[in-house]
């Protein structure tokens, strides 16, 4: 999505773009695909940084100013309303920030102008900046939030949706997120994330943009301190004068001659998800389950580290993608129930096919029965009497589609912010430079481009 | 080509690259980015079209010159005779 991103830019100003993509299918870790006749989003649980129109200076309108698109054609309906489910206790939040402060309040009435000072912070902070220097988003958070529960609470969804690193997050990318996601919000499109692709394929085709699908790159020849020319999987050799990256840092590095096929191991992301997918013959409305996502937690303290077992159930993310505001009696035709936790790469791809098999059986089962325990009690068997249809995705299954070295969905603990390599027409973006999320993405394909090739052609 | 001839011209890039804001009533005298929303982005797509739509070079250390319409057309009148000399 961020090589999308960053063709469209070129293309609009006279650039001859070829991306190159490995996969039958455009759209990268948001992608989507069809199993049964039935659609699937791959990572989409919603669209963070939704305002509503007419909202000024936000990434949201950034990029539709950037892409030239018109809003209106993403199609983004905003959520009901998500919460963050702790023992004992729960915050809801909704797009309007206020909803938020007032659950603070009321939990944690000592925090409250804590809270409000730290988002005064976090308002005066600049996301697009690139040459800021990393610092630990704990440290820096826990001299506003001084209240240990709330301070996990707020960093579990931040963590979530869009942190590489195990425990903490650089306070940049805090800042980035906790704007994304509790001063602006979620959205969704009706046909999910397939509405967005299909919009940045056309406009990008429509401005002469070529792609060449099922065709990867093999190997990136050097000279001289530049990437020289492209090896691809078909055995084809192109040349380029600029050459964006959005597969990885450390699977770019892998990729050039210059460079050990083993390099950059100690930067390889250690965070991998599985997901479970139930398809329901009714709205979760019906169930009671009205929630658009809930992040819970039942542990003491919420730990964001690979898990020592095949995955770590005490905290995680359900996802009800028919709880957005569709409008006009609009409603997805199945139910859907999306539940995610920590997986450990190493355990999932040490199995033999047929444990493979045996432990996604299993973890299905106690990963929608754990995800229950944070959503208004049903009669028993009521889960398996509503479900018609399952599947399900492992870090396996991430490494096979994305490339991510680990299944890493979030990529490399390190960042390279403003996407240099050791080459010097060889650029990152997309989630190994640091915007992460559907947005994010396409700010990073759009950032990179702008910095790297149009400023200074 | 007279000032509001290249005032103009700037404004209607910008009605392109930022088609949400109202340009009804820009102050030729105020800066631009006192009286309407654009950032570093949509001065660079400024530039940018500007080379595309005249083929007009602007320096990334002439960016200070387009702050305003007035400033805009002051620079950039000069480089409008050039390019088209």
């Amino acid at each position: 999505m961020s090589g999308l991103a960053a063709g469209i830019r070129l293309a609009l100003f006279g650039h001859k773009v070829l991306i190159l993509e490995r996969h039958n299918a455009p759209g990268g870790l948001n992608s989507f695909y069809s199993f049964d006749g039935r659609k699937f989003d791959v990572g989409l649980h919603a669209v963070t940084n939704y305002v509503e129109k007419g909202v000024k200076g936000t990434p949201l309108g950034k990029l539709f100013r950037q892409l030239r698109i018109r809003r209106e054609d993403f199609g983004l309906c905003p959520q009901m309303g998500s919460r963050v489910s702790f023992p004992g206790i729960d915050l809801r939040f909704t797009n309007d920030v206020a909803v938020l402060q007032s659950e603070i309040e009321r939990e944690f009435p000592r925090q409250i102008d804590n809270f409000r000072q730290l988002v005064r912070e976090i308002e005066t902070h600049d996301p697009f900046r690139l040459d800021d220097i990393e610092t630990s988003a704990r440290e820096t958070v826990a001299r506003f939030i001084t209240d240990p529960l709330l301070l996990d609470m707020l960093f579990c969804p931040l963590m979530y949706y869009g942190s590489a690193r195990e425990m903490d997050m650089d306070f940049g990318q805090f800042a980035i997120m906790f704007k994304s996601i509790y001063l602006e919000g979620f959205a969704r499109p009706f046909d999910g994330v397939r509405r967005i692709i299909r919009v940045l394929l056309a406009r990008y085709r429509d401005l002469g943009g070529e792609r060449k699908m099922k065709c990867g790159v093999r190997k990136i020849h050097t000279s001289n301190g530049r990437a020289h020319e492209l090896l691809l999987d078909d055995g084809q050799t192109i040349t380029a004068d600029h050459v964006l990256s959005s597969i990885g840092r450390v699977e770019t590095e892998r990729l050039c001659d210059d460079l050990p096929p083993e390099s950059g191991k100690a930067n390889i992301g250690r965070l991998s998800f599985i997901e479970t997918i139930n398809i329901f013959d009714r709205q979760p409305a019906e169930l009671g389950w009205e929630d658009t996502i809930i992040f819970f937690n039942d542990h003491e303290r919420f730990i964001y580290a690979r898990p020592e077992d095949l995955v770590d159930p005490r905290s995680g993310v359900i996802c009800f993608p028919n709880n957005y505001q569709y409008g006009s009696g609009q409603t997805l035709a199945e139910g859907v129930f999306r539940v995610t936790c920590m997986a450990d790469f190493d355990g999932w791809s040490a199995l033999h096919e047929t444990e493979y098999r045996a432990a996604k059986k299993i973890w299905h089962e106690k990963l929608a029965h754990k995800a229950m325990e944070f959503l208004k009690p049903v009669p028993p068997k009521t889960l398996d009497d509503c479900t018609i249809y399952r599947d399900m995705f492992t870090p396996r299954t991430i490494k096979k589609y994305t490339g991510h070295l680990g299944g890493a969905v979030y990529g490399a603990s390190e960042k390279v912010k403003n996407g240099h390599t050791h080459l010097q027409n060889l650029y990152l973006c997309g989630t190994d430079q640091g915007f992460l999320g559907i947005i994010g993405a396409m700010l990073s394909g759009i950032s990179m481009a702008n910095y790297h090739i149009l400023r200074k052609t | 080509m007279t000032n509001e001839d290249a005032q103009r011209l700037v404004l209607e890039i910008i009605a392109e690259i930022a088609p949400d804001e109202d340009l009804s009533d820009v102050k030729p005298e105020i800066n631009l980015r006192d009286q309407l929303d654009l950032d570093s982005m949509d001065f660079l797509d400024i530039v940018m079209e500007l080379r595309k739509k005249y083929n007009i070079e602007v320096p990334e250390e002439d960016y200070p010159h387009l702050a305003s319409l007035d400033s805009c057309s002051k620079y950039l009148i000069p480089k409008f005779k050039s390019v088209s000399a």
